[in-house]
């Protein structure tokens, strides 16, 4: 009884220290005046200066394009990825995935700064060099979303569909390709949130003159914190947020329905 | 005696340092019933899937209707294969399943939906159209799974150890369906299994396998009633494999008592391996029997008893008969010449994997 009311005070602690500071941030963001600990009435103002600002919406309309843009070559070319894993030997296999490991573990100021070092001597430093960062570190996300769908996915199948008369190419498209979509669908969701979020990598390899939301944030924060920030991060927030929820009922969803249905079956 | 339409040449594979298939020699008759019996791991599925397309052979070739199709890809084969764990495909409905060679073929959609419906009452499930392949149960799926191969008329169909994954009752029913499709369809059915009272139950021809090697080939009274060598023997049914010396034509002597048999063509004083079955062994009285013994032990297994019986030659045997001998009493033993079976002794362990080239294929249909 005692344990089980402890446990309750414990998470509730956590969640707290978790969600405290974004909920305290998205409070501010509808505070009237400019303090940052009196409370003195609810504002849309912030949000009308940040809707209205074009650099703003500029960065905005530039880190969704990143995101999107990004997300959805990393997920072609990790599709392709984990499929020549999946059909490497175990060896094979090993090597590829600890080199596929290294750019989620490394520290992003490396890969930032190596980036950086290797775009300035082949392409002059913008969107296009930003664009190539967020596809390099959104591949592992990918592959790591789409293999383990690989993995549970009955081959026989494909080779069913192969002795029905099916093309390698149509068994593919026919039969593979659904089984894969939530993998695909996961990772390309992942690699937006991760585009989205990143700043340091796109901090080295962007170059003047463009701006994505982060960066224009941490420019406008050296000048002294505006009100219209916390605005802008509540909304970056909510963003990420619904994503997130999108991915877990795209992924979520099959899996339940299929657990259920087996257990009909009995 | 209808034509080959099937003919393995020569055929060798290995996976990584494993040899699978050792220069394999098969054909394969129009309409028959082939099966491919063996323990696992004895190559008969690589046989299959190299039928199949799904595999090719490292050295030999396969040729189908007199033509070498050794590098046709699956999808340009006329043949079917029917699964071990069904692989259908479950984002589609029972009627898409079925189909899906179909619409390859590009078939019209009414004759789509006249086949369709057509397979479904062959395998028993008329109705099932928009059902889903995970609602169904393992031996629905099994039909679907053979439904949607017939629909595409195939000249052969394939079966991987199609009724491995169901439960007793519900095997035997599906072999009287496999044996009543067959005969409907009159196709060339060639089918792998481990089980051989599935083998024997619905075969023209069994293929005997092991270690990548086959023991033997014939129809299933032959394989039952005539095994070529102790693997054979053992694996169709129990038998008791004893050691025997064959003292000249029909005369066997096991345990120092000389039984008549009906086999010749030995060398005097062979060792021999000596084969009966265990329903074979007649167990009375005492006074009647060739030689005595006393049962030690006596187990009820449904249709017989199954009886362990310490024989006065040394030698135990295992009987089953439908009458009771309870343990403890003391049996006359006797078997007829007809029922020895007796066999050449491998002169080594490799000489128990038997090269086809000494069992001649005389498939009788």
């Amino acid at each position: 009884m005692i344990a089980k009311w402890l446990g309750k005070v414990y998470i509730g602690i956590v969640m707290v220290f978790l969600y405290a500071p974004i909920a305290v941030l998205i409070a501010l963001s509808f505070n009237a005046s400019k303090s940052r600990v009196l409370w003195t009435g609810f504002t849309f103002r912030w949000y009308r200066t940040l809707f209205g600002s074009s650099a703003i919406m500029k960065a905005f309309g530039t880190t969704l394009a990143l995101a999107l843009l990004s997300a959805a070559t990393a997920s072609l070319i990790g599709l392709f990825a984990a499929l020549g894993i999946y059909s490497m030997r175990k060896s094979g296999r090993r090597v590829m995935l600890f080199f596929t490991n290294i750019p989620l573990l490394n520290a992003d100021i490396v890969t930032g700064i190596a980036l950086m070092l290797w775009f300035v001597r082949f392409l002059p430093l913008g969107f296009s060099s930003i664009l190539l960062a967020h596809v390099t570190f959104n591949i592992p996300y990918v592959i790591l979303c789409i293999l383990p769908k690989l993995e549970t996915m009955d081959i026989r199948q494909f080779e069913a569909a192969r002795d029905l008369g099916a093309t390698t190419l149509y068994a593919f498209l026919r039969i593979m390709l659904p089984g894969l979509m939530p993998g695909i669908l996961a990772g390309f969701f992942m690699a937006v949130t991760m585009s989205m979020d990143d700043f340091v990598i796109t901090y080295f390899t962007k170059g003047p003159g463009v701006n994505t939301l982060s960066t224009l944030i941490y420019g406008e924060i050296r000048k002294g914190i505006k009100p219209e920030m916390y605005a802008l991060s509540s909304v970056l927030f909510l963003l990420v947020l619904i994503i997130l929820i999108a991915v877990n009922i795209l992924t979520g969803s099959k899996e339940d329905k299929y657990i259920t249905k087996n257990k009909e079956i009995g | 005696m209808s034509k080959k339409l099937i003919e393995l040449k020569n055929i060798s594979k290995s996976f990584g340092n494993t040899m699978v298939l050792d220069e394999l020699n098969l054909y394969i008759r129009e309409n028959e019933f082939v099966t491919l019996l063996g323990p696992s791991g004895c190559g008969k599925t690589t046989i299959l899937r190299i039928i199949g397309g799904f595999e090719t052979p490292d050295v030999g070739s396969v040729f189908f209707d007199g033509k070498d199709i050794t590098k046709l890809p699956p999808n340009r084969r006329q043949l079917n294969t029917v699964f071990q764990k069904y692989a259908l495909f479950t984002h589609m409905t029972i009627a898409e399943n079925i189909a899906f060679g179909l619409r390859i073929r590009k078939k019209d959609n009414e004759y789509i939906r006249e086949k369709i419906k057509y397979a479904l009452d062959l395998v028993n499930l008329p109705g099932y159209e928009d059902r889903m392949p995970d609602s169904l149960s393992g031996g629905q799926q099994q039909r679907i799974a053979i439904a949607r191969a017939i629909v595409n008329e195939p000249k052969v169909l394939l079966l991987d150890e199609p009724l491995g994954a169901l439960d007793l009752k519900l095997r035997q029913e599906m072999q009287y369906e496999l044996i009543r499709l067959k005969n409907e369809l009159g196709i060339t059915f060639i089918y792998v299994t481990h089980d051989q009272e599935e083998a024997l139950t619905m075969s023209d021809t069994i293929v005997v396998m092991n270690q990548g090697y086959i023991q033997q080939i014939g129809t299933p009274e032959s394989i039952y009633n005539e095994p070529t060598n102790a693997f054979v023997a053992d694996f169709i049914g129990e038998s008791n494999i004893i050691d025997g010396i064959m003292l000249e034509d029909r005369l066997v002597s096991i345990g120092g008592k000389s039984f008549e048999c009906v086999d010749t063509g030995f060398e005097k004083n062979e060792p021999v391996d000596v084969v009966i079955r265990p329903e074979d062994v007649e167990l009375g009285p005492v006074e009647g029997g060739q030689t005595t013994g006393v049962v030690t032990s006596i187990i009820f297994k449904g249709v017989h008893y199954e009886i362990q019986i310490e024989s006065a030659i040394g030698i135990t045997f295992m009987a089953q008969t439908t009458l009771n001998f309870p343990a403890g009493s003391h049996v006359g033993i006797s078997v007829i010449p007809d029922n020895f079976q007796i066999m050449h002794k491998p002169q080594s362990e490799d000489e128990e994997i038997l090269n086809i080239e000494d069992y001649p294929q005389g498939q009788p249909l």
